[in-house]
């Protein structure tokens, strides 16, 4: 599948392709020319995928060939249990967790994720989670702290579902809790945006020691449609919005609000899902060993500190008014 | 909705006599919900409350702590705290212009104030957010002020009282915005490990962003009667499920009934019932 801004490419590599099967239906030398039209459309990623627009990378980020959680556990892990529910209404298929097991290594593995057809797109809710989502995360974060065992969440939603259910089951004080009880983990935290990383819903399982995001993914408190729709009342303004949320992996680290940006293949971490698997897992293998260096209460007292710092104010007088 | 609390000696509710003498005799209220009209100082005198149908008005920090702190002195902290503009952001009106306009109509300086007090002689740190301020939205400065009043609170080794009334996100800060849940959710952690009291009190609307952090995160979540708490707002949960909502849907009598609150206070009795609260806990 190629986005609207891929058209180019997609020229170009119709043309190939069309180069190619004249090569193979007559006698006709084209090899040269097959060469020479390869070389163009690797140009012209590079030069495309090096000027993306910021809402250029929230369709990528989107993509449907994109990898997600399961993908990347699969690909990554020598093992993987699923843990199931939250031991309180169900078993929320949004969030997927579970103990997974990287070169000899143990870790708790949480996720969000969505469907890769319409069936399962359903199923998982497109990755939107309930509470019991949520819930489910901690209580799983909670089991991979009484074993010492590190946390990796993947972080790809549109947003904490807004359902009359998810109301009535409490959304908010399940993202509250979350939060609060991910500072106080004992256990390193990586917390990586795979995809969307939209408001509380990302929010409520991205509280790490190190938060990180794949280039070509998004993080905000709003969507840019929301916010498009929020201050032009239509939802057409997108780009625009997404341009004045600065969302971007690239923005996110500017303001200090992440960690770090793991690079993705030219074109997407679907275009080279194998070595985007490899480099992640060197990623997860590497900070979790960094931060195993770390005494807990530190690596605690860091991540508070770390978060403690973010905003940015102006104190205009800094002495403090006795009012009546 | 009564809650199951007395006390054996009620002390009245205490407003001070400086903010009496304010208001000019022959204005007049009248209650949005039953139309009665009232004097402005009889209503001001019941807590901003219809004494005809219970309608809690929507007030912001100068009268919650004119209602809440002895004498109606409390130490202001961090008054001078004011947003920057990282994002540079700019719809049809830029950032900075937008927060002064909003400085100049409240006359605050962002949508939350904090301050050190007596309330029924126990010493408390009270953080309340105004509505009036950009919608009560929570930008750095909402969450930095918060998570000083929390550090405040634990410097002084005394309880916390914030009082929460916002429309969510403040958008024009973004990234910066969403990341005050998760500051102020730390302080609140802190404040945990110290064994010192959280009491959350959501008033009129409480929603989004601050639903999904230290409002729902108190030792007490209490609320105002009637008042809207949800973390999705109403217009948004209607357009996901395609249908109406159910009567008293995220009113705070909803969120009691659900198991998300401790108990609903009247405004008029808020103090006291407060102030016990935090006795019985030393
Ligand atoms: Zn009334």
């Amino acid at each position: 599948m190629y986005l609207d801004f891929e058209k180019p490419i997609q020229d170009l590599e119709g043309k190939l392709a069309e180069m190619k099967q004249i090569a193979d239906d007559s006698d006709v030398d084209v090899s040269q020319e097959v060469k020479s039209l390869e070389e163009k459309i690797k140009t012209l990623k590079k030069d495309i995928y090096s000027n993306l627009t910021r809402w250029q990378k929230v369709q990528l980020s989107r993509h449907p060939d994109r990898p997600y959680t399961l993908d990347y556990i699969e690909n990554i892990c020598d093992q993987f249990i699923e843990l199931h529910g939250d031991r309180v209404v169900k078993d929320d298929k949004a969030i997927v967790g579970g103990f997974a097991e990287i070169d000899g290594n143990s870790f708790m593995i949480i996720g969000h994720q969505k469907g890769k057809n319409t069936k399962m797109r359903q199923v998982r809710n497109f990755g939107m989670a309930n509470p019991d989502g949520y819930r489910k995360a901690l209580r799983l974060m909670r089991v991979a702290e009484k074993f010492n065992k590190p946390i990796i969440t993947f972080i790809d939603t549109p947003g904490a579902y807004c359902g009359l259910e998810a109301e009535e089951r409490g959304q908010g004080e399940a993202i509250a809790r979350n939060i609060k009880e991910m500072f106080m983990l004992k256990v390193p935290v990586i917390c990586i945006i795979i995809g969307e990383g939209a408001s509380g819903g990302a929010l409520g399982i991205a509280i790490g020691d190190k938060v990180l995001m794949l280039e070509n993914t998004w993080y905000s408190v709003i969507s840019p449609e929301s916010c498009s729709s929020i201050l032009w009342r239509t939802w057409e303004h997108k780009e625009r919005a997404a341009e004045a949320l600065k969302l971007t992996a690239e923005d996110m680290l500017k303001f200090k609000l992440i960690d770090g940006i793991v690079k993705e293949p030219l074109g997407g971490a679907h275009a080279d899902r194998e070595s985007m698997y490899k480099k992640l897992k060197k990623v997860i293998l590497d900070t979790t060993a960094a931060l195993q260096k770390v005494d807990p209460e530190q690596r605690i007292s860091d991540r508070i500190d770390k978060f403690s710092a973010m905003g940015v104010v102006e104190d205009l007088a800094p002495a403090a008014e006795i009012t009546e | 909705m009564t809650t199951s609390w007395y006390k054996r000696t009620q002390k009245g509710i205490s407003t001070p006599t400086e903010e009496k003498r304010e208001v000019p005799d022959g204005l007049w209220y009248q209650c949005p919900e039953c139309k009665k009209v009232i004097q402005t100082s009889v209503h001001m005198e019941n807590a901003y409350v219809c004494p005809e149908c219970n309608y809690h008005a929507r007030v912001g920090s100068k009268e919650y702590f004119s209602l809440l702190f002895d004498e109606n002195t409390f130490e202001e902290l961090d008054a001078n705290l004011t947003s920057g503009d990282p994002l540079e952001f700019n719809d049809s009106v830029p950032y900075p212009n937008r927060v002064k306009a909003s400085q100049a109509k409240t006359g605050l300086k962002d949508a939350v104030r904090s301050a050190a007090g007596k309330m029924n002689n126990v010493d408390v740190v009270i953080a309340c957010m105004d509505f009036t301020f950009i919608g009560g939205s929570m930008g750095s400065v909402v969450g930095e002020k918060i998570a000083r009043a929390i550090d405040a609170a634990r410097a002084r080794k005394v309880p916390f009282i914030m009082i929460s009334k916002s429309g969510g996100a403040r958008m024009m800060e973004a990234g910066y915005s969403l990341m005050q849940m998760a500051k102020t959710s730390a302080k609140l952690a802190l404040l945990d490990k110290e064994g010192l009291p959280y009491i959350s009190l959501m008033t009129d609307p409480t929603t989004g962003g601050v639903t999904a952090s230290y409002a729902m995160l108190g030792d007490f979540n209490i609320a105002e009667p009637g008042a809207l708490i949800g973390f999705a707002g109403p217009r948004v949960v209607k357009e996901t499920i395609g249908k109406d909502l159910p009567p008293g849907f995220q009113s705070a009598e909803f969120l009691l009934e659900h198991g998300f609150l401790d108990f609903i206070v009247d405004r008029r009795e808020m103090k006291d019932q407060l102030s016990s609260l935090l006795e019985l806990l030393k």
